[in-house]
């Protein structure tokens, strides 16, 4: 039933103009990547602290307050970037376990993102207790690492 | 022995094409590799954005430095043997290649960059540093952090490429530049 879709996705002129091109896919790709650095940066810090690790003696809710522009604003680089590069090779995704599991693991990152862990992460310190704080901090790395994985198996399959 | 005899003789090795031949040791290293960057690169970022007052405005520089540092040097410590087993898996090819040296190039850029903050600019902070943007030396110190890991990660990416592997069409200054002999240009000379 996504076949004809992934189909005409790939053939869209985007995709197309990425094929021909030698050097477009790898330097968005390049810049997905340092995306991905910031994203992964900004995520893990909060994550870290929820665990009781690395920015100790300062409020979750103050380290994730301020990063959360760069949450979404890495997220949409990561978009506008992975966007591209899914439509140049659109029909090889819809054949892709790695794919499917990176959409679904980024689909679930997301909606977890926005709202439990941003419930949780925005609470003043003592509103949650320590465990929730730290399985929080467990499924969100879970999650956004499984995205990042299944991301760049995309590349080998 | 010659660098190139060198990596030439490790290519030979054993281990090497063993790596070079997996099906899955290869990728799951360099997927090991693109985590790490993730906390690495990621922390490296924050410390930057931090220096050049765009982030965490109120937690102090040397709060930064002593908490983030320990894990921005353990994830340097698994790019570094990652990454060194990705260039075990594929010896020659990776020498000669002009976005590894660019890469290498500017990893060394960036270790004078941090070597001049922490040796430097950084004593200069523990007064000053919360609540204000710090002092232009380390925001300048941070700015040039942010370009360099941004531009080592592009290179980084760009290994993977082969346009200007040596025999491919191109100018004789990248040829030079990665090293190519007469006889990598063209074997059937």
């Amino acid at each position: 039933m996504l076949l004809p879709l992934f189909q005409a996705l790939e053939n869209s002129a985007i995709g197309a103009a990425i094929r021909d091109s030698l050097w477009l896919f790898p330097v968005v790709e390049a810049f997905h990547l340092i995306g991905l650095a910031v994203i992964g940066g900004a995520i893990l810090v909060v994550d870290f602290r929820l665990l009781g690790l690395g920015l100790r003696g300062h409020p979750v809710s103050r380290l994730a307050r301020d990063l959360q522009p760069w949450v979404i604003g890495s997220l949409i680089v990561m978009v506008l970037t992975g966007v591209p590069l899914f439509l140049s090779e659109a029909i090889k995704c819809y054949y892709s376990f790695a794919f499917w599991t990176k959409m679904t693991a980024l689909l679930l990152a997301i909606l977890f993102t926005f709202t439990v862990r941003r419930s949780v992460s925005f609470a003043p310190d003592g509103r949650f207790s320590a465990a929730s704080s730290r399985a929080v901090g467990v499924t969100s790395i879970a999650l956004w690492s499984t995205v990042g994985w299944g991301g760049r198996w995309i590349g080998f399959s | 022995m010659s660098i190139r005899e060198g990596v030439a003789w490790l290519a030979s090795t054993e281990w090497s094409i063993a790596l070079h031949e997996s099906q899955y040791a290869y990728a799951v290293i360099e997927s090991i590799h693109v985590w790490a960057l993730c906390l690495f690169v990621g922390f490296v970022v924050l410390l930057d954005l931090r220096l050049v007052g765009a982030i965490f405005r109120d937690v102090p520089i040397s709060h930064m430095a002593r908490r983030l540092l320990p894990w921005t040097k353990a994830g340097f410590a698994v790019m570094v043997v990652s990454g060194i087993l990705l260039f075990y898996a594929i010896p020659l090819r990776t020498y000669l290649n002009i976005f590894f040296r660019m890469k290498a190039v500017l990893l060394i850029l960036a270790g004078l960059n941090a070597f001049v903050f922490h040796q430097g600019i950084y004593a200069t902070l523990s007064d000053r540093d919360v609540d204000v943007s710090p002092p232009r030396p380390a925001r300048i110190a941070g700015m040039c952090s942010l370009v360099l890991w941004a531009a080592i990660v592009f290179s980084g990416r760009m290994i993977a490429y082969n346009w200007f592997d040596c025999g491919k069409p191109q100018p004789a200054l990248i040829s030079t530049l990665a090293g190519c002999t007469a006889a990598d240009i063209d074997p059937y000379r």
